[in-house]
């Protein structure tokens, strides 16, 4: 492997473990106060998917830089403007739609992704996606069966799923840009091509949205960023509870 | 065949009515009392005492509305553990208690009660749940001492329940009592690495511990004399053991596990009976435990402030869930017609 | 095989009592499902079965809360499988179960106790004879 498509793929491992790890934690923010037993259990096995995917991938991350990195060393010691991710995984959690909805717009990419992934040139990421669709598909379809409950349940529930949509429809953007990187990596056929992602990603959300009788928000505006460390302020926060033990004791083992 | 009414907790309809036992049926009661005797488990829709029922609702909801409780101290901390498997078993660990309070609570409603009537009583302060879980958790060493602790009395405590005879709760506690070991052994290894870390690290164990101490073995109950529940749920064998005996039996499987990590417990009294082969504690300070049990421990109205919460702003969450299921109820028999 | 199973949760089916009228005897239905009236619910109950293996019986694990039966089954899966207890899961709810009484025991299961003739133990065959 190249120098360049070596770091291309590091880059790349950063972005999808950073994705999961945000969103891991986002999510595990709910345990203890979900709105009924069984789902701060769902939410949380959801979570601890998440979490382990990233571990997985930031593994591979610290193993190819070398010196020392981890999965550890990358989560809780690097700053917001290092970290991969999309902006979309580091929103605060917000209500219960909102959650939903973001969780939903994540599976949808996340299952496509994984699914090509497993044909990577790279055999790592390919071991990696085999194991992470099988978790994908069931979040996809958990996400998926709350967003039509909410989306045709009550009138309160359709207007809080509707507002979240709308609020973060600037946000899906970001899972389907090109640059450098992706460029590197689908031409050595290490990722699928991100436009491919999108239409399956949209037909997917497209049926859910509809069977939830929501609107779907017209494509305006999208946010961009995350994947060169350009973060909302949201992350900065989120990182400060996150790696706040582990840097008060730096070397320390636990 | 004579209508028969099944026993209810309402029991308006039954008659029960008013009171409980001095209407039993002694030909029923000597029959029930038999039957524990021979150690036979008692399912649901058998006949019981309305006083065993009662004393059962009461039990296995406080015990599940522990569980629930007891997510939030470990809650705390998910967010800021300092290693991505300590998180992963952490939040692991915490959705296990939120599965324990599930089995409890399926396991009470066999008894003739809504999960949402108990739900109700826990949040209106009407129902008791384990004092533990009124102390604030202001470490990470915490996490494994609540482990170590926590999780370690209630084994001793649910290793024995798993004998009770009530089969829906026995069942229950079989199921958390094989859960539960995964919970102190990561308890224990946090402490233990700790305990073997850096100056700071110890000493946070240590610390850790001085606070946790006392309250676990308070979390046992209140001493035999001052259980008055404690004989007759002996004798219906729903106790097994007494909370002395529990307390004990803790204290003496803890206490070379403190020493083998190299840490001290804050009792100055501590000392091993070799006559009795057991390692005996200093005076426990019951006015701290009853203080705590009457709603006047550190974070009692946190506990039920955020339980509340989840239940309230989950109450728009709940009632969608339901009225989807019943539009497409509607929407198959309109299908069908 | 002489005990009944009973499952978890079966709450005793509306019946009469002794003025013949319908009691509210066992456990209460969830309140009505009109959202937002007020009423809160913990959804309805529902009993979960669990295949441990290939090739094995179905197994009463115990109870689930959900709206639906797909709901139903996803939470069954999260509750009763983390550990990999499960290959097949079934959630049927919990008024559907139709069970024995417990004073049924005697002519439900009894008779079938002294008719030993149904086990192969009762019977002799010579040894060393292949195919039994």
């Amino acid at each position: 492997m190249s120098a360049a498509s070596e770091s291309a793929t590091i880059e790349f491992l950063k972005r999808i473990g950073d994705d999961r790890l945000v969103l891991g934690h986002r999510l595990s923010e709910w345990c203890g106060h979900g709105p009924i037993l069984e789902e701060d259990i769902a939410l949380a096995n959801i979570a601890l998917d998440l979490l382990g995917q990233a571990a997985h991938a930031l593994g591979l991350a610290g193993e190819s830089l070398g010196e020392g990195a981890t999965a550890d060393s990358l989560a809780f010691f690097r700053e917001a403007i290092e970290f991969r991710n999309i902006q979309l995984v580091e929103l605060p959690k917000g209500d219960f739609a909102f959650t939903i909805a973001r969780q939903f717009f994540f599976d949808a990419l996340s299952v496509h992704l994984m699914d090509a992934l497993q044909s990577s040139s790279d055999t790592r990421i390919a071991a990696l996606a085999a194991k992470a669709v099988k978790e994908d598909r069931y979040h996809v379809r958990h996400s998926g069966d709350w967003m039509v409950k909410l989306g045709d349940g009550t009138e309160e529930s359709h207007m809080r799923l509707q507002r979240a949509v709308d609020d973060l429809w600037r946000f899906t953007g970001e899972m389907f840009e090109t640059d450098a990187v992706t460029d590197q990596l689908v031409a050595k056929r290490v990722t699928p091509d991100p436009s491919a992602l999108r239409s399956k990603w949209d037909a997917l959300v497209t049926d859910v949205l509809s069977r939830a009788t929501i609107e779907k928000p017209a494509d305006t505006f999208f946010v961009s960023g995350g994947r060169s460390g350009r973060h909302t302020e949201h992350l900065g926060h989120m990182l400060a509870e996150m790696q706040i033990v582990a840097r008060s004791h730096p070397g320390a083992e636990w | 065949m004579m209508a028969r009414v099944a026993p209810s907790l309402r029991g308006k309809n039954t008659r029960m009515a008013m009171t409980e036992q001095t209407t039993e049926d002694p030909k029923r009661m000597a029959e029930f009392e038999a039957r524990i005797a021979r150690g036979e488990s008692i399912e649901p829709k058998d006949w019981m005492p309305e006083r065993y029922r009662s004393q059962l609702i009461r039990m296995m909801s406080q015990h599940a509305h522990s569980e629930i409780v007891g997510m939030l101290p470990e809650g705390n901390w998910i967010t800021r553990a300092p290693s991505l498997r300590r998180k992963m078993t952490l939040l692991a660990k915490v959705q296990d208690e939120a599965g324990h309070g599930l089995y409890i609570y399926c396991g009470t409603e066999t008894l003739g009660v809504d999960r949402t009537e108990l739900v109700d009583q826990l949040l209106s302060g009407k129902a008791k749940y384990s004092s533990i879980f009124n102390y604030p958790t202001l470490t990470w060493a915490d996490m494994g001492v609540i482990g170590w602790f926590v999780d370690g009395a209630a084994i001793v405590n649910q290793t024995v329940l798993a004998k009770a005879s009530y089969g829906p709760y026995a069942r229950a506690m079989i199921r958390i009592c094989k859960e539960e070991n995964f919970h102190k052994k990561q308890g224990y290894e946090i402490i233990a690495t700790l305990a073997s870390g850096t100056p700071k690290q110890k000493a946070m164990a240590q610390d850790a511990v001085n606070r946790w101490w006392w309250p676990s073995l308070m979390m046992l109950g209140p001493s035999d004399a001052n259980s008055p529940n404690t004989a007759e749920l002996i004798r219906w064998k729903v106790k097994r053991k007494t909370n002395d005996e529990l307390r004990q039996r803790f204290a003496d499987i803890t206490v070379p596990q403190a020493q083998a990590v190299g840490l001290t417990l804050p009792d100055p009294d501590l000392k091993y009976n070799e006559a009795s082969g057991h390692w005996e504690h200093g005076a426990i300070d019951w006015d701290e435990f009853w203080a705590v049990v009457k709603g006047n421990g550190p974070c009692n109205r946190e506990r039920l402030a955020a339980r509340r919460a989840a239940h309230d702003e989950g109450k728009w969450v709940r009632d969608a869930a339901t009225a989807h299921a019943e539009k497409q109820a509607r929407r198959k028999r309109s299908a069908a017609a | 095989m002489r005990k009944s199973r009973r499952a978890e949760n079966v709450r005793p089916r509306p019946e009469r009592n002794l003025a013949g009228e319908p009691g509210s005897t066992g456990s209460k239905a969830p309140p009505a499902d009109k959202a937002g009236d007020g009423a809160d619910s913990q959804w309805p109950l529902w009993e979960v079965f669990v295949q441990p293996a290939q090739g094995a019986a179905y197994e009463h694990s115990g109870s689930v809360h959900a709206p639906d039966a797909e709901g139903a089954l996803q939470n069954a899966r999260d509750v009763y499988s983390r550990r990999g207890e499960a290959i097949g899961i079934w959630v049927v709810p919990s008024t559907a179960i139709t069970a024995s009484k417990p004073e049924d025991q005697g002519p439900f299961f009894d008779p079938a106790d002294d008719k030993i003739y149904r086990h192969p133990q009762f019977y002799k065959i010579p040894r060393g004879l292949k195919g039994f």
